[in-house]
C-alpha cells in the first residue's frame, strides 16, 4: 500500500514498517537534487511534523513524516548520491520507520486522491 | 580580459619565502614560545607567500574583472544602486576618525558622537519618526531590531499572547525570516490583482494576536498601497504596530513620510536610499526609527545630549530597552557616509531624489510596455516589474533576457523576484542616472525582444561576451568546494 | 528646481521623458498617492551644501574628537594597516558592486570572497566558512540560533561567563525573542570557565544544544580546553568557540580543540577600529555543518567551457528563497570587509601574523610586568597565561583615576572592568616609550597619594 501526503511525501506500507519518500510530482519540481538532509536512526518521527529536508539548486522543501514512528534505516545511499532521488523518487526512499500508530495512514490520500491532487496544482 | 592574470588565486601566486611586510623588530626580549605549549598552534596557518608589488597587481587586476555603479547602469530592482558619491569616501577613510576606540572617554569623541546624533536626528525628520538608533548593520538587522521592539513593546504592556506577524505575500524574502529569527509566526496576506494588499483578506486575519504587520510601501512592484490610512487604523484596532521595511523608502525622498503612513516602527537601508557603496554585498547600516511612545525599548547603547553635562553621551542604562544588538555602535564609517549624502542633497536635493527616481523608472516602463509584459498597468514609483517577454511564444525567459543584458555591458535587473509572477523582471533605475543612459537601456531592451523573436538562440546562449558564460551551479552545489584546500581534493 | 550634480536630468530632459509617459507634470506620475500623506512642508534640513562646505562641517567634527595612544582592547585592536590595503579597497569595481548575484561579471568579488573563505578555514582549522556575519557578537547570537536548529528539539544553550560581557549581552538578545534557553557557565577565580560549573550544567537540566566559549576570553586569558570538545559531544551538544581571527595565527586552534563551529570579530585584521565599526563577522563551521550555516558561501565550478569559476552556493538555505523556515535572516553582511580580510593575511602572510602576535605579546607582558614592579597594581589573574591583554587589579586607586590621569597624557590606559580593575592591552602598535608612559602614570597611584 502506498500514501501521500499533501506535501508530496509518499509512505510504502510493508507490514509494521513504512518506507517514507517523496513523490515523483515532487521530485520533478525540485530538479537537480544536490542534498537530502536526513535523521539518524533510532530518532523519533511525527506525523504532519518535519524530519528533515531536501534540497535542490534552486529550492529547498522541509520533509514531512505521513506516519509517526521510530527511524529504523536511513538510505545511506543518497549521502553521496542526492541526485537518485530525482531518478527514481519511489525507488529511492529516503527513510524507513517503524510505525507507531497505522492508525495514521487512514487519514492520508490514497494514490487516485494525490494524483488528483497534483492535477490541480499544474495549473 | 587577460585569463593568465586573472585566473589565478593569490594562493597561487604564492612563493615560499616571499613576503610583503616588514614589522618593527621586537626588542622586549620575550617570544611566544613562553605560553604553555598545548594552548598555541602546533604548525602556522597556510597563507599566501607574496611580495607587495604582485599582491598589488593580483588584486588590482581582480577588480576589473567585476561591475559596479562606477561601471555602469546596474538596474538592481529593490537594491536601489544609486551613484555613491567620492566625497563620502573621503569622510569615511578620516584617520582620525578611524583611531577612535569605541571605549573611548566621552569627552574625547564628541565630534563622532554629534556626528552619530546629528543623524538620528536627520533620519527621525526623514522618517517622520521620533527617534532612530544607527546600531543594527544591515537591512534584515534593522528589521529584526524593528520586531524585537514591537516584541518590547507588547511586552511592557503585559501583552504577551501576540505570537505572528502579518506579513504580504509580495514581501523581501528578509521580512518572513527576520520575523521568524524575532520568534514570530507568520501570516501571508494576498496580494489584489494591481499587486497592493487585499485588505479583506487581511481583515480575516486580523485579531489579537497579531504583533505586527510588516510593509514596504511602495510594495515590491512599485505601486504605492494606497489604502495604507485603512490598513493601519485596521492593524491599530486589533492592537497590532505597523513595521516599515524601508527597502523602497527613496521614491517617498521628498513625497511622503512612513510616519505619516500610519507607520509605528521602520528601518532605512543606508546602503540604498543614502547612497553608501554596496561593496559586493555589505557593510551596510540599518537605522531603525520609532514614533513617539516607543523611544525607550530601542536597542542600547544609546547616544542622547547630556543637558547636566553639556556633552553628547552613550548609555546603556536603560532597562526598558529591547537588549543590545551589536557590539558598538553599528557601521559607523557607513553612517558618516550617509550624513555627508543627506548634507550634500540638503533638504531641496533630498526632495528632488524621490520623484526623479519615479520619473526615470516610469520613463523606462512606458518605453517597453509593449515589448515585455506588464502584469501591472498604472504609475509605478522607483521600480516596476515585468512578468517576461510579452511575447511568450519564443521560449526566452527572463533568465536568457539578464543574461543577453551582460553582453551589452548593463547590470541584470532582479530576476523571479517577487514571486507574484513567474518571469519576474524587476527593474529600479534610481535618480542618478541620465536620459542617454535610460534611452540606451530602453533600446538594447528592445533589441533583445526582436533578437528572442528573430534569433532566439542568440539570447538562449547569451551571455556571448562574459569572462566566463554559464557556470555549472549544480556542480558547485552537489560537491562544494568552498576553500583553496578543496580544489586540490 | 536647481540642477543637483547628482541627479542628471534638465528641464528639457524631463519634459520630454514625461511626454513619452504621457504625463503633464512630475507630480502627474505621484497622483495616486492620498492627498493627505503627502508631505505638506519641506524637510527641517540644512539647505545643500557644497562639497567644499560638507569639507568644513566633518572637519569641526574631527576637530572635537582627540585620538588617544591607545591600551584599550575588549574586543576592539589598534592595529597596523598596510598602505596597499585602503588603496586596493579604494577600487570602485569593488567598492559600488552589489551581492554577485550574475557570476558572469562579478567574479572579482567572488574570487576575493572565496580567498577570504580559504583563509579563515586555515586560520580556524575548520572546514567551511561563510561570506562573513555582521560583527563578532551578532556572529555568535547566529552560532546559537545554529546549534539549537541543527539539534532540532533542544533549545537549550550554555555560554561561559568568560566571553566577552558584550557578546553576551548580544546573543542573550537573540536568546530572548528566539526562545532559547541561555544559561550562563560561572567563571572560576583563576577568570577561567569553571569545568566542574559546566559538567553538571550539561549533565542537568534541559538537553544541551550548544556550548559556548572564548579563547582567549574576554580577560584575555588562553583558556585550556582540554576534553571540552569530548564532553560537549558527549552530551550530543554542539561546540561554539569565539576567537578574535588575528589571535588565530598563534594560539591552538578552535579545530584543534574540537569546536563545531568557530566565530568572532575580524576587526584584528588591520582594520581601522572606526569608533566600532565596520569590523566584520567571522564563522567557521565543520563539514557536517555546512548546510546549517546562514548567509551566502561561494564555491568553485566550472564554466560551459571548462573554466574554472566562483559562484554563490548552497542558496537554497537563505533568506530569499526559504523565506520564513531560513535559519537565519542575514541577507547584506560585511561584504567588502572579506575583501580587506583577504588582503590583509596576504600581505601580513604566517611569518608577519606571527611576528604582530608576538609584538603584541612580548609588549603587554613587559607592560603587566613593569605595572606590577610599581607596586600600586597587581594581576587580576596572576596563574592564568595571556596573549597580549590582561586585567590589573589597583591597589590604591579606581579605575577611573588612573583613566583620567592618562587621558590628559593623552593615553586611552584600557577599559574599566570594575571599580577597581582594568583591562589592558597592548598590540604591535604600542612602543616602549608608550609603555613607560603609562607606566609611570601607574607609578603615581601608591599607597601615600591613596
Amino acid at each position: 500500500m502506498i500514501k501521500y501526503l499533501p506535501s508530496h511525501e509518499y509512505v510504502r506500507v510493508d507490514g509494521n514498517y513504512g518506507y517514507i519518500g517523496i513523490s515523483p510530482y515532487a521530485a520533478k519540481q525540485l530538479g537537480n537534487i544536490v542534498y537530502v538532509d536526513m535523521p539518524e536512526v533510532d530518532d523519533e518521527v511525527e506525523a504532519g511534523e518535519d524530519f528533515g529536508a531536501i534540497e535542490s539548486v534552486k529550492a529547498a522543501s522541509d520533509l514531512f513524516a505521513p506516519v509517526s514512528g521510530t527511524v529504523v534505516e536511513v538510505n545511506e545511499k543518497l549521502a553521496d548520491n542526492p541526485g537518485l532521488v530525482g531518478q527514481d523518487p519511489m525507488e529511492n526512499w529516503i527513510i524507513k520507520v517503524e510505525m507507531s500508530n497505522p492508525g495514521d495512514l487512514e487519514k492520508l490520500l490514497t494514490p487516485e486522491q494525490y494524483e488528483e491532487l497534483c492535477a490541480n496544482e499544474e495549473h | 580580459m587577460n585569463r593568465e592574470v586573472y585566473g589565478k588565486l593569490i594562493f597561487e601566486c604564492s612563493q615560499p619565502g616571499r613576503r610583503a611586510v616588514k614589522l618593527p623588530v621586537n626588542t622586549y626580549g620575550k617570544a611566544l614560545e613562553s605560553l604553555p605549549v598545548n594552548l598555541l598552534r602546533h604548525a602556522g596557518p597556510d597563507l599566501p607567500e607574496v611580495d607587495e608589488p604582485g599582491l598589488v597587481r593580483h588584486y588590482n587586476n581582480l577588480s576589473t574583472n567585476n561591475f559596479g555603479v562606477d561601471t555602469g547602469f546596474y538596474p538592481l530592482g529593490s537594491c536601489t544602486m544609486k551613484y555613491n558619491p567620492k566625497i563620502n569616501e573621503e569622510i569615511a577613510a578620516d584617520p582620525v576618525t578611524g583611531g577612535l576606540h569605541p571605549a573611548q572617554p566621552f569627552e574625547t569623541v564628541q565630534g563622532a558622537l554629534e556626528a552619530y546624533h546629528t543623524l538620528q536626528e536627520f533620519l527621525s525628520e526623514i522618517g517622520g519618526m521620533s527617534e532612530f538608533t544607527l546600531n543594527p548593520y544591515a537591512g534584515a538587522h534593522g528589521e529584526l531590531t524593528g520586531l524585537m521592539v514591537i516584541h518590547a513593546y507588547h511586552d511592557a504592556n503585559g501583552d504577551t499572547a501576540r505570537d505572528k506577524v502579518i506579513v504580504p505575500d509580495s514581501a523581501h524574502g528578509t521580512n518572513p525570516a527576520s520575523a521568524n529569527v524575532a520568534g514570530y509566526k507568520i501570516v501571508e496576506v494576498k496580494s489584489l490583482p494591481d499587486g497592493t494588499v487585499d485588505v479583506d483578506d487581511l481583515r480575516s486575519k486580523l485579531d489579537n494576536t497579531v504583533a505586527a504587520m510588516m510593509m514596504t510601501n511602495p510594495n515590491t512592484v512599485g505601486m504605492f498601497e494606497k489604502n495604507i490610512p485603512e490598513i493601519a487604523r485596521l492593524v491599530h484596532e486589533v492592537g497590532g504596530l505597523m513595521y516599515y521595511d524601508g527597502a523602497n523608502l527613496n521614491p517617498m525622498l521628498g513625497v511622503s513620510r512612513p510616519g505619516d503612513m500610519g507607520f509605528d516602527v521602520m528601518h532605512v537601508n543606508l546602503h540604498k536610499s543614502f547612497s553608501t557603496p554596496h561593496g559586493g554585498g555589505g557593510p551596510g547600516s540599518g537605522p531603525v526609527g520609532v514614533r513617539k511612545g516607543l523611544e525607550k525599548f530601542l536597542p542600547n547603547p544609546r547616544v542622547y545630549w547630556n543637558e547636566e553635562h553639556d556633552q553628547y553621551e552613550v548609555t546603556c542604562a536603560d532597562a526598558d530597552a529591547l537588549g543590545r544588538i551589536s557590539s558598538w555602535l553599528g557601521n559607523f564609517a557607513v553612517e558618516m557616509r550617509a550624513l555627508a549624502y543627506i548634507l550634500t542633497l540638503g533638504a531641496e536635493g533630498l526632495a528632488q531624489a524621490g520623484p526623479m527616481a519615479t520619473l526615470n523608472a516610469n520613463y523606462i516602463k512606458d518605453s517597453l510596455k509593449d515589448l515585455y509584459k506588464l502584469p501591472v498597468p498604472g504609475r509605478c514609483k522607483h521600480e516596476f516589474v515585468f512578468d517576461g517577454l510579452a511575447d511568450k511564444s519564443t521560449g526566452v525567459t527572463t533568465l536568457n533576457v539578464a543574461k543577453r543584458l551582460l553582453d551589452f555591458g548593463f547590470h541584470a535587473p532582479t530576476i523571479y523576484f517577487p514571486l507574484l509572477f513567474h518571469e519576474s523582471l524587476m527593474i529600479e533605475p534610481t535618480e542618478t542616472e541620465t536620459r542617454e543612459t535610460l534611452d540606451r537601456f530602453i533600446e538594447v531592451m528592445r533589441q533583445i525582444a526582436r533578437e528572442a523573436a528573430e534569433t532566439p538562440e542568440v539570447v538562449l546562449n547569451a551571455p556571448l561576451t562574459t569572462p566566463i558564460a554559464h557556470p555549472d551551479d549544480t556542480q558547485a552545489a552537489l560537491t562544494p568546494k568552498v576553500k583553496y584546500a578543496d580544489l586540490q581534493d | 528646481m536647481s540642477q543637483h550634480r547628482y541627479m542628471p536630468q534638465t528641464a528639457e530632459d524631463i519634459e520630454k521623458m514625461l511626454d513619452r509617459c504621457g504625463a503633464a507634470s512630475v507630480d502627474d506620475l505621484l497622483a495616486d498617492i492620498p492627498a493627505e500623506l503627502r508631505m505638506k512642508a519641506p524637510y527641517d534640513l540644512p539647505p545643500e551644501h557644497s562639497e567644499i562646505e560638507v569639507r568644513r562641517f566633518f572637519k569641526r567634527l574631527r576637530d572635537n574628537n582627540e585620538p588617544l595612544v591607545c591600551f584599550a582592547g575588549a574586543g576592539c585592536y589598534d592595529k597596523y594597516t598596510p598602505a596597499v590595503i585602503p588603496s586596493l579597497m579604494s577600487r570602485s569595481e569593488f567598492l559600488t558592486a552589489y551581492t554577485p548575484y550574475q557570476p558572469e561579471i562579478s567574479q572579482g568579488t567572488l574570487q576575493y570572497i572565496f580567498e577570504y573563505q580559504s583563509m579563515m578555514c586555515s586560520l580556524t582549522g575548520l572546514d567551511v566558512c561563510n561570506a562573513s556575519m555582521y560583527d563578532g557578537a551578532t556572529a555568535t547570537a547566529e552560532a546559537m540560533m545554529m546549534c539549537v536548529a541543527a539539534a532540532r528539539k533542544r533549545n537549550r544553550v550554555l555560554i561561559a561567563e568568560t566571553v566577552s560581557p558584550v557578546v553576551r549581552q548580544v546573543v542573550a538578545t537573540y536568546a530572548r525573542y528566539h526562545k532559547v534557553q541561555l544559561d550562563t557557565v560561572p567563571q572560576t577565580a583563576a577568570g577561567v570557565t569553571d569545568r566542574e560549573a559546566l559538567s553538571r550544567m550539561l549533565a542537568e537540566g534541559e538537553p544541551v544544544a550548544g556550548v559556548i566559549v572564548a579563547s582567549p576570553n574576554y580577560w584575555g586569558i588562553l583558556e585550556d580546553f582540554t576534553g571540552l570538545a569530548d564532553e560537549v559531544h558527549g552530551a550530543k551538544a554542539l561546540l561554539v568557540m569565539n576567537c578574535h581571527a588575528a589571535d588565530l595565527a598563534v594560539v591552538r586552534t578552535p579545530a584543534d580543540w574540537g569546536a563545531d563551529i568557530a566565530v568572532g570579530e575580524a576587526q584584528s585584521l588591520g582594520m581601522p577600529m572606526n569608533y566600532g565599526g565596520p569590523g566584520l563577522g567571522y564563522m567557521c563551521c565543520t563539514k557536517a555543518l555546512m548546510r546549517k550555516m546562514p548567509g551566502r558561501i561561494v564555491g568553485a565550478t566550472t564554466d560551459a567551457e571548462g573554466r574554472r569559476c566562483f559562484v554563490l552556493t548552497l542558496q537554497a538555505r537563505e533568506q530569499h528563497i526559504r523565506r520564513e523556515k531560513a535559519t537565519s535572516n542575514i541577507c547584506s553582511n560585511q561584504g567588502i570587509m572579506t575583501l580587506w580580510a583577504a588582503m590583509y593575511l596576504s600581505v601580513m602572510g604566517e611569518k608577519g601574523l606571527r611576528e604582530a602576535a608576538e609584538l603584541g605579546y612580548a609588549g603587554a607582558h613587559t607592560l603587566a610586568e613593569q605595572i606590577v614592579e610599581t607596586g600600586t597594581a597587581e594581576l587580576a589573574y596572576p596563574e592564568s597565561p595571556f596573549l597580549n591583554e590582561f586585567v590589573v587589579r589597583l591597589k590604591y586607586a579606581a579605575a577611573d583615576d588612573v583613566l583620567l590621569m592618562a587621558q590628559a597624557h593623552g593615553i586611552l590606559a584600557g577599559v574599566k572592568v570594575d571599580e577597581d580593575k582594568l583591562l589592558i592591552a597592548v598590540t604591535e602598535m604600542r612602543t616602549q616609550d608608550e609603555i613607560d608612559d603609562l607606566v609611570s602614570i601607574f607609578s603615581f597611584f601608591t599607597e601615600e597619594t591613596a
